[in-house]
């Protein structure tokens, strides 16, 4: 992340559907967006935005099958090798009586693993300050902001148009 | 994929809202000073956790003698307990967890709630285990880790064992579910606030912005979470009835067990989320949003699981009798008819008969009949429990040893007491965040707010796309 401010040119709408038309809008003009801000997931939204699907679900699955093998190896290696004990005259490598540990290490591990990722890769933690344009957003206004830090004063009033144009209920800049 | 919204489905959120209107309903709980009833409510609630912390200390202090336990009856009130307690904390991962695979789209004015009573049912469930070890400074030897004693480590065959890590698991993920869903709400909350308690929610808050990825991420993650904790739900008490199903006492040792427990537990938790949101819709003023629509839905639950655990009891004597083995039949003659058959006719008619009532529509969507029966079912579960454990081990292969069990004050009081501890903790729980998910009402409004479907729905609303009966939502 850059230290230096970003000067920030944002509209507000006062609903979802006036917010994806606004994005088709913008896509239709090649005006680059620099985020969208929802107080809720709007759903339809990520297509038209051209965000890529997240592959969070296949870090769910590679952490899962980390903890399936770490708890079930590692049971192994406990009963099988470091301190084999008999238990009721059962063989020392008791596979379906590892089933349920394994499995709770599958799920510890992949939902540990996942929600770790998720924070981590949004850069979110306690503590973190919110880089918050507007408080509305979290409660009923839909934001689309442009990065206009180095823009010229043509692309700022084109920009300007464009809320207009798509009907946005308020425009302001902020430098954050 | 789109979906058409059928004219039929049940309005969720009535009182023709905005999301601003949701924002402030559900906001203000948490902004305005406690009102009186919570501060009388709270209070009561503290002194029961008193109790509670009377009757560990005097627990820990004197030793499990203080306890009735003997040597026939060695798991009583505490482990009849400890199962009462894990079984209604399963309706919280159930309604977030399969009702959102499900896409029940009522499951978003309860589930917060719901999550949080499971998160502190799971507490009050893991103090019997821990206290009845006995000397519970040692309780940590429970848990596999290098030490010097050899290392020795523990037996990982043992169900007691798989337990720990089924309960372990189950109420770390649980947080973690439910606080990765919290986060948006609290965050507005946060942009709400001013001066010591934005600070305060801005750190809990984590610095959410609400931006397009970041939800798409948090949609993906609460649904791979969801799809995990599907199974892990369904594990735990299953887990918890292996402690039973795998030993060798007629009575105990049923296939039947797992899918009877969850079934129960399913039933259980349910009661207690009915108990809860009945007062606190009322109290918080949340009619609008935890409505009718929702209570039926959640009574209709309760019939299903009741008559499944029904069938399952009834099972039981069947096979006990079809098994030809006469210490398999002994235990169930003993479980109706013997020395606690008030126990087992109480629990028959509190699980199997009268939530049968259900079946009425007029009964189900009425207020005081939920909250009646779900007292009723409370009860019911807790004597399902307590028959499993303590008649069946009271008379066990030995007449010399049987025996009778009944608990102390200090048994009593440390029950009552962790009842207490709940709601000290569901109380605070209403007052620091909002007991209804904000952020996925709002998501869900437009297929399911009264100005949109439903009789009263307003025909022309100004936007094309709120046309109710032909009405398009994205579900992508």
């Amino acid at each position: 992340m850059a230290a230096e401010s970003k000067k920030v040119l944002y509209g507000l709408y006062n609903d979802e559907e006036d917010l994806k038309g606004a994005v088709r809008t913008a896509n239709s003009d090649h005006l680059d967006i620099m985020d969208v801000f929802t107080p809720f997931p709007v759903h339809g939204l990520d297509p038209i935005l051209g965000l890529k699907e997240s592959r969070l679900h296949i870090l769910g699955f590679i952490y899962g099958a980390t903890g399936a093998l770490f708890g079930f190896l590692a049971m192994t290696w406990i009963f099988t090798s470091d301190w084999p004990i008999v238990f009721g005259g059962k063989p020392f490598w008791s596979v379906p009586a590892f089933i349920p540990i394994t499995f709770e290490m599958t799920v510890l591990f992949s939902a540990w693993g996942m929600t770790i990722t998720f924070y981590t890769v949004c850069g979110m933690w306690p503590g973190v300050k919110a880089k918050t344009l507007d408080n509305r957003i979290t409660d009923d206004k839909f934001c689309i902001a442009f990065d206009v830090t180095d823009a010229p004063e043509g692309d700022v009033s084109k920009l300007q148009g464009f809320f207009s144009k798509t009907g946005a209920a308020e425009v302001n800049v902020k430098t954050m | 994929m789109s979906q058409p919204v059928a004219p039929v489905r049940h309005v969720l959120i009535e009182g023709n809202k905005s999301y601003h209107n949701i924002t402030e309903d559900l906001c203000t709980p948490t902004e305005k000073a406690p009102s009186r009833e919570w501060i009388i409510a709270f209070s009561i609630a503290t002194a029961f956790l008193g109790l509670y912390i009377f009757a560990i200390t005097w627990t820990v202090w004197k030793g499990i003698g203080s306890w009735n336990l003997n040597r026939t009856i060695n798991w009583g009130w505490d482990i009849t307990n400890f199962v009462w307690w894990i079984g209604i904390g399963h309706a919280g991962t159930l309604i977030s967890a399969i009702l959102l695979l499900f896409r029940q789209r009522w499951r978003t004015g309860v589930n917060r709630a719901a999550e949080a009573m499971t998160i502190f049912a799971v507490i009050c469930a893991g103090q019997f285990p821990i206290f009845h070890m006995g000397r519970v400074w040692l309780a940590f030897f429970i848990f596999p880790f290098p030490n010097t004693r050899g290392p020795l480590w523990v037996n990982f065959n043992s169900p007691l064992l798989w337990d720990v890590f089924a309960i372990s698991t189950y109420f770390s993920v649980s947080l973690l579910f439910w606080y990765t869903g919290l986060v948006p709400d609290l965050a507005t909350v946060r942009d709400r606030a001013t001066g010591f308690r934005r600070k305060m929610y801005e750190i809990f808050s984590f610095g959410w912005t609400g931006s397009a990825k970041h939800w798409q991420r948090w949609e993906y993650l609460s649904l791979v979470l969801a799809g995990i904790s599907t199974p892990l739900v369904l594990s735990v008490h299953t887990i918890v009835s292996f402690d039973f199903a795998t030993s060798v006492v007629p009575g105990w040792h049923t296939t039947i067990f797992p899918p009877y427990f969850v079934a129960g537990a399913i039933f259980s938790g349910f009661a207690m989320v009915q108990t809860l949101m009945v007062i606190t819709r009322k109290v918080l003023k949340l009619e609008e949003y935890i409505t009718i629509n929702h209570i039926e839905s959640m009574n209709k639950v309760i019939v299903l699981t009741g008559t499944i655990v029904g069938v399952a009891y009834l099972t039981e004597l069947f096979i006990a009798w079809y098994s030809g083995y006469i210490y398999e039949q002994f235990a169930f003659y003993n479980r109706v008819f013997g020395i606690y058959w008030w126990a087992y006719f109480g629990m028959m008619f509190c699980n199997v008969v009268s939530p049968q009532v259900f079946w009425a529509r007029k009964i189900r969507r009425s207020i005081w009949w939920t909250f009646f029966l779900s007292i009723i079912i409370n009860i019911g579960m807790w004597f399902e429990r307590f028959v499993i454990i303590a008649t069946t081990l009271a008379r066990d292969f030995l007449p010399s040893s049987w025996s009778y069990y009944s608990p102390t004050w200090v048994e009593i009081s440390i029950f009552v007491g962790t009842i207490g501890l709940f709601f000290f903790c569901y109380m605070i729980f209403t007052r620091v965040a909002p007991v209804v998910a904000i952020a996925e009402v709002k998501a869900i409004l437009k297929v399911a707010g009264d100005q949109y479907i439903g009789p009263n729905a307003k025909k022309t609303h100004g936007h094309a796309h709120t046309e109710p009966a032909a009405k398009k939502v994205d579900e992508a």
